[in-house]
């Protein structure tokens, strides 16, 4: 993991959802669904993104503007630099012989990068509205579903999941698919395992996520 | 000058590179027992600093002994170990545990009396049961923390360690406690006056070393702490979002000082308190 200050290629909408393209410089794209720690202009404490697209140059991560940090991030301008430090964090397994990816909201945005990593598996991803289904088009292979029909009525299980989104989702994922790999969230301040203040239960303890995780096997 | 992490915001074991750019490395605080620690959410960002609530999460005194602290010597830097109980006793039980260490003892846990007398208390406990050196870590919520470093000093304390977080709330979008906790330590920029006001009205009280901390994130910041009676500057919560932040502080700190038309950092030692009638706490 290295950090380095960045420079902002363009910040593009897609949907309800802000795409940051930074330079890439010497900084690894690492495994998808590793996390990049992304310094957010005027906040104290930086947000941790996973990668979302690693197009040759350059590091994209996909955005909700939601919170004061999240709202920094999305109004950055071409040229503007940030510090970016990564990549941080557990990834998936790609080992598997029949991916299924399956996202929820913004949690499918390390599910570009892993899609390609993958070789275009098929795709299950869950909205809550139109207009943030347009990220759909990141994804390809995708099949879409929208508030109020939940990924887990339709989601195949026959298949190796590879899931992220929110909490109660990747819960019910889990119900249906004891094996799956999830890719879970916490809030985070330091991303290196320094804080403390990122743990989740795991295997009946509390353990920081960002060493532990992102990704997690469910079973 | 020595350049420390503050107890809590580096963990050396997953980030030793970073622990060897410190003159020291601070440990998070022990305890007798074992704790898991608070269940989550543990943090929450705030407009000018951050609040956390972790708990003090750590393995207990007899893992610590055995597991943690020989891993920590491996990284070859110097150790502070910081110490917490719920009790004198407990406290000092860990003290006469511990050997070529610098002891910090946390004297702000959650269900310790911040009370002088208290930390008095806890601190001569120490002293009877080690010879390390002792310094004692103060909340800046004392109304005369000047007062509580005078007597942890006759207690026997060998040094202050100024500040500890203080008490705070933020409230999520629902109007409800952003930490399951409720209230959590505050820190990070906004803590640095505080903390100045501390190490400036500890340094008119007492000559024991200081290690100023509190919102430290540039090498002008580490120098102000100097300014106002600091011997040493511990960094915090510029950790977490500058984990390459002590390299930087030492590049910087050069440049403050030549700005401040000094030749060496240490030439700032305490001349905030300059041209200051006594008593006046407009520094």
């Amino acid at each position: 993991m290295r950090r380095e200050r960045r420079s902002v290629v363009a910040v593009e909408w897609v949907g309800a959802y802000a795409l940051l393209r930074v330079t890439r410089g010497t900084l690894d794209s690492g495994t998808p669904g590793q996390f990049f720690m992304l310094e957010a202009p005027g906040r104290v404490l930086p947000r941790p993104m996973s990668l979302c697209l690693a197009p040759k140059g350059e590091l994209a991560f996909l955005i909700d503007p939601v919170g004061p940090g999240t709202c920094a991030l999305a109004a950055l301008d071409p040229g503007d630099e940030i510090a970016v430090f990564g990549p941080l964090g557990n990834g998936f397994r790609l080992d598997v012989p029949r991916p299924y990816l399956v996202g929820g909201g913004i949690g499918i945005a390390p599910l570009p990068y892993l899609s390609e990593a993958l070789e275009r598996p098929p795709a299950l991803l869950g909205f809550r509205s139109e207009r943030h289904a347009e990220a759909a088009a990141l994804v390809p292979n995708a099949e879409v579903v929208i508030d109020p029909v939940f990924v887990t009525e339709v989601m195949a299980t026959d298949r190796d999941v590879l899931a992220c989104g929110p909490e109660p989702m990747l819960e019910a994922v889990r119900a249906l698919a004891p094996d799956a790999q999830l890719a879970w969230e916490a809030p985070m301040a330091c991303g290196y395992g320094a804080c403390y203040g990122c743990v989740v239960e795991i295997d009946g303890a509390l353990k920081r996520l960002c060493v532990e995780g992102p990704v997690l096997c469910s079973s | 000058m020595l350049l420390l992490n503050a107890s809590g915001c580096l963990d050396a074991l997953t980030a030793p590179d970073l622990a060897r750019q410190l003159d020291a490395f601070v440990t998070k605080t022990v305890t007798p027992e074992p704790r898991e620690g608070n269940a989550p959410i543990r943090i929450a960002e705030t407009d000018h600093g951050m609040l956390n609530a972790i708990g003090l999460a750590n393995p207990g005194r007899d893992r610590f002994l055995v597991e943690t602290l020989p891993a920590l010597r491996s990284i070859g830097v110097p150790l502070w170990v910081s110490v917490g109980g719920f009790a004198a006793h407990e406290y000092a039980e860990t003290c006469a545990a511990l050997d070529d260490v610098t002891i910090e003892l946390n004297l702000s846990c959650p269900n310790v009396d911040e009370a002088p007398d208290s930390a008095a208390e806890i601190v001569a406990a120490c002293r009877a049961a080690t010879t390390l050196p002792v310094y004692a870590k103060l909340s800046p919520a004392a109304w005369d923390v000047a007062e509580v470093a005078r007597a942890v000093e006759a207690a026997g304390a060998d040094g202050l360690s100024l500040v500890n977080t203080i008490r705070g709330v933020a409230l999520d979008r629902r109007l409800r406690p952003a930490l399951s906790r409720g209230a959590g330590g505050y820190s990070g920029p906004a803590l640095k006056p505080i903390a100045l006001a501390a190490v400036y009205a500890c340094r008119r009280a007492t000559d024991l070393p200081i290690v100023g901390m509190g919102g430290a994130q540039t090498g002008r910041d580490v120098l102000e702490f100097v300014a106002c009676g600091a011997t040493h500057v511990a960094l915090g919560t510029i950790l977490f979002a500058d984990p390459e932040a002590p390299a930087r502080v030492r590049t910087e700190l050069t440049e403050a000082t030549a700005e401040a038309g000094l030749e060496h950092s240490g030439d700032a030692f305490g001349v905030a308190h300059d041209n200051v009638a006594a008593g006046d706490n407009r520094a």
